[in-house]
């Protein structure tokens, strides 16, 4: 069902632009407090060492320096998502981003100075930075705190996923061919614009803590700083200011949070911490690098029979969210196409590099890049075109799929014909390639959660309404605003259903003290769940105003409508502003303001890890083609065709930016980005040496809503902010093998790989 | 060392020590922080500010060059006759914000380009638009709405 709408569906600028366009917008960076102090971190110069000793008397006797801290000088407890991580290390050190001391001084430049006097003797040992190797009987045991050996039988195992469904056996006789294939991922990162900063302030009097902090989950972040500081989590607020990036990687509390809280507590003033560029590579939590073991079969007809997946996560030596990106994978393995049988194993295993978390895509990308190929090999294999094996076995509306679930829309196969149309994709991929510059094509498609993800004890989000004496709305939402835009569709979605004009509107969603309750910003949920939560609070203050109103005109109705600051009904108006004011000062004197919870109707999975768990489901294809220079090994992006089911489009201009800043991560993720790890020592800790897609980089990037009015959504939308990026280094790899000839099974694909790979073809070549 | 420019349109004159970086005369001294620190490295443009009409990065540029020189920020942009600056409401129209941590830097290099092409008579092409922001990154927008921004503003 579409309902004619005024507002939503039409692009709309950014609510707060002005403040960012104008350099207004407070940052982390740009917070001052009285008597403010600037903390710095002592990392460890080895990845895997004892600590013998640490001496901080010279830092201690610096002038400008107020307090130092050490593992022994606080009492915490560990952090991270299994509780396996110091905040300040003792005994012994194991990876790269290790914390050892931590100082709070008047300025920077003696905070840095301090920290370079503190004198730690290391006892360095032997690393293990392999995952395979670190399974292995003789490794050592990398994490003292893993619960590998108990509860997984190997102790450096930190976490398991088991999943199945169908019949194996009987789907593997049905094969007409049958694809392995092994894939490694690289480490790659967020690599925010803004590095990461807090600034905390403790108050001795009420042993109260305010921290200004980036986090893009502040209630579960509030309850980990309440677990590690061994505080009540009421007394914690968080106070978000105007948030650089997040993508993912402010989804976990990092060890610099309690410490900069620490800091504040010992010394009784502000501290805050900021990271250098270098820093922020050297601690970012990465995307995890895996490598996945992946075998699929299909019949003689192209139909899908069964997929067996195995995969060995590097997970670094804590363990952070990104521990379950298998919850993503395993959608993507059992659901992405049809497919009747399936089975999933993956191990989190614990090494010295740093550790990974969650990134845009969460899993997904990797799981999709690896699929995607098999499918490519599989339709070489049968004789078969690229397009029809996809379009043969494509998801569709009502289906529900081995792991439950349930597809109440689909746009997958609009999308995927969609991409196909605009690419001309028949043609492009029948094209003869002959000369230097080789061009080729290349699908990809994916599905991801659109509707939220219940992994959470509450999957909710909170709002209250104040609608005051003039007429002006404030719409206290508990979701973030990270530069996705979603304030911006809130405040349209306000618009729309009350008529009250853009400028006597605010959005207020940045303290934990004053706003409702929500999980955070993760699995592309926050338009869904807080339009959704919104619409609830609008339908209960629609309530209290038509109760007015129609008391006030005298009238029966129960169909006012709302429109450019009146309400009208039964030909009568009255102008909104008034009404609220009656509510207020007439009697019986209330305040026209609401609070609703939205809890999306999703269901948790089951020990089997089966259930609806979303609200509702994206589908996306890309269509990419390539040109590859044979001579240099260069690869051009010629376009990227996006298609995606987004339910319905609610603020075009947002929805596009997402996706071709989506589409601008995946096509690094596919070319040029690799965080290069030598023993546990990252090399590229820079923008020189870690390359991100510049202007000139950037491939014109088409885009194809796809509109299917989904019911859980508001107005029929779908999450959307994710998916742009899955499936583009999976679209990209396939145009490539298209072009040359020759597949890719890790990434980044660089020109050194394409060079070696075209003369070992040669090489080939010649000798048959 | 004594130094004398003009920052914003206005004069100002102040003692700093050889080493003090622009940026940070900008936004410690001054406490204009409106450009941004991304890298410090010359690596990213977030910083970008613009001396004698070239846009610069103030991490790299020592605060004593820009003695007897006029120095503009992303403070000196707002309020003249309009609240925002013509590239600045490009830049919002067209959607080229996200998280807007690159967007000083961006909104100063397109400003600087822009005067340069004005006072030349030169409408630049799209790759000459993209090659004038190559020096500042972006992780959010994926650089279109930027590139699409940019262009308006040369449109007569
Ligand atoms: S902060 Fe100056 S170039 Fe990045
Ligand atoms: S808008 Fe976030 S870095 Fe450009």
């Amino acid at each position: 069902m579409k309902k004619n709408l005024k507002i939503i569906g039409k692009s709309h600028k950014k609510l707060d632009g002005k403040e960012r366009v104008s350099g207004k917008a407070v940052y982390g960076h740009d917070i001052e407090l009285p008597n403010m102090l600037h903390g710095a971190i002592l990392r460890t110069k080895y990845p895997c060492a004892n600590l013998i000793s640490i001496d901080t008397s010279r830092a201690e006797a610096l002038g400008g320096v107020e307090c130092v801290i050490t593992a022994k000088d606080i009492e915490v407890s560990n952090i991270s998502f299994k509780r396996d991580h110091p905040v300040l290390k003792n005994g012994t050190v194991n990876c790269n981003r290790d914390e050892i001391a931590a100082v709070a001084a008047v300025t920077k430049e003696i905070a840095n100075k301090a920290i370079r006097l503190i004198d730690v003797k290391y006892e360095v040992k032997e690393g293990v930075y392999d995952p395979i190797e670190a399974l292995k009987e003789d490794a050592p045991r990398i994490n003292e705190f893993g619960k590998g050996e108990e509860k997984f039988g190997n102790k450096n195992i930190a976490e398991t996923f088991h999943y199945d469904h169908g019949d194996m056996e009987e789907q593997k006789a049905k094969s007409h061919v049958i694809v392995k294939k092994t894939y490694e991922l690289p480490r790659v990162t967020h690599a925010c614009m803004a590095t990461s900063n807090i600034t905390a302030e403790y108050s001795e009097f009420d042993g109260r803590l305010t921290l200004w902090s980036s986090t893009q989950v502040p209630f579960l972040y509030q309850r980990d700083i309440a677990h590690a500081l061994k505080m009540d989590p009421s007394k914690i607020r968080i106070i978000q200011p105007i948030i650089g990036g997040g993508f993912g990687s402010k989804l976990d509390m990092h060890p610099f949070e309690p410490i900069c809280a620490l800091l504040s507590m010992k010394s009784k003033k502000p501290v805050q911490i900021l990271f250098s560029r270098e820093e922020e590579f050297v601690l970012s939590p990465t995307r995890q690098p895996m490598i996945i073991t992946l075998t699929t079969g299909a019949d003689e007809k192209g139909k899908f029979t069964f997929r067996e997946v195995d995969i060995i996560k590097d997970n670094g030596a804590y363990t952070s969210w990104g521990a379950t990106t298998p919850f993503v994978m395993m959608q993507t393995f059992s659901s992405l196409y049809q497919i009747p049988a399936c089975s999933f194993d993956s191990k989190a295993v614990y090494t010295n590099n740093p550790f990974a978390g969650s990134f845009r895509g969460y899993g997904n990308p990797q799981a999709t890049f690896a699929l995607e190929t098999n499918i490519d090999l599989m339709a070489e294999e049968l004789g078969m075109s690229k397009a029809e094996i996809r379009l043969k076995n494509a998801n569709f509306k009502g289906e529900v799929t081995g792991q439950g679930l349930h597809f109440k829309t689909c746009g997958a196969i609009p999308a995927l014909e969609k991409v196909l149309e605009k690419s001309n994709y028949d043609q492009r991929a029948t094209e003869r390639k002959e000369g230097r510059y080789l061009r080729g094509v290349g699908l990809g498609s994916m599905l991801h959660v659109g509707g939220g993800a219940k992994i959470y004890r509450s999957d909710g989000c909170g709002t209250t309404l104040k609608l005051d004496d003039y007429g002006y709305l404030t719409i206290i939402t508990g979701s973030n605003e990270i530069g996705q835009g979603s304030e911006t569709v809130l405040a349209m979605i306000a618009m729309e259903e009350l008529g009250i004009d853009e400028d006597k509107i605010k959005v207020i969603n940045t303290d934990t003290d004053v706003k409702p309750w929500d999980v955070g910003v993760h699995a592309s949920r926050t338009s869904f769940v807080a339009g959704n939560s919104l619409l609830g609070a609008i339908k209960l203050i629609k309530e209290k105003l038509s109760k007015k109103a129609s008391e006030l005109l005298e009238i029966e109705s129960d169909s006012w409508t709302y429109d450019n600051g009146v309400m009208l009904a039964n030909e009568q108006e009255i102008k909104i502003d008034k009404v609220a004011r009656e509510i207020h000062f007439g009697s019986p004197h209330e305040l026209c303001s609401v609070t609703y919870f939205y809890e999306p109707p999703s269901s948790f999975q089951d020990k089997e890890f089966k259930g609806d768990v979303s609200g509702n489901y994206a589908f996306a294809s890309q269509a990419i083609e390539v040109e590859v220079d044979t001579v240099t090994g260069n690869i051009a992006v010629l376009g990227v065709h996006v298609s995606q089911d987004v339910g319905r489009v609610l603020n075009p201009v947002g929805l596009q930016g997402q996706m071709e800043g989506g589409v601008a991560t995946g096509v690094g993720y596919a070319l040029t980005e690799e965080m290069i790890y030598e023993e546990g020592i990252l090399k590229n800790p820079s923008f020189h040496g870690y390359k991100i897609l510049t202007t000139t980089d950037m491939p014109p990037v088409h885009f194809y809503p796809i509109e299917t009015y989904d019911e859980a959504g508001p107005y029929g939308s779908k999450g959307a902010g994710e998916a742009p990026l899955i499936p583009t280094a999976a679209a990209i790899a396939n145009a490539v093998s298209d072009a040359i000839g020759v597949r890719f099974n890790s990434l980044p694909i660089t020109p050194e790989k394409i060079l070696r790979a075209l003369s070992e073809k040669k090489e080939k070549e010649l000798v048959s | 060392m004594k130094i004398v420019f003009k920052i914003n349109g206005k004069q100002v004159s102040m003692e700093v020590k050889p080493s003090l970086l622009l940026i940070d005369l900008i936004r410690d001294v001054l406490k204009l922080k409106g450009t941004k620190p991304g890298c410090l490295e010359g690596e990213c443009g977030a910083c970008s500010v613009i001396v004698d009409g070239e846009a610069i990065n103030s991490c790299m540029y020592l605060a004593i060059n820009v003695n007897g020189k006029e120095v503009s920020t992303i403070e000196g942009l707002t309020g003249t006759e309009n609240p925002l600056h013509k590239v600045q409401d490009k830049m919002l129209e067209h959607g080229a914000v996200q998280c807007g941590f690159c967007t000083s830097g961006i909104v100063m290099t397109t400003k600087a380009y822009s005067d340069k092409c004005l006072e030349e008579g030169i409408t630049p092409t799209r790759e000459e638009v993209k090659k004038s922001l190559e020096g500042n990154l972006c992780r959010c927008t994926g650089y279109a709405k930027i590139i699409d921004a940019a262009e308006a503003v040369y449109k007569k």
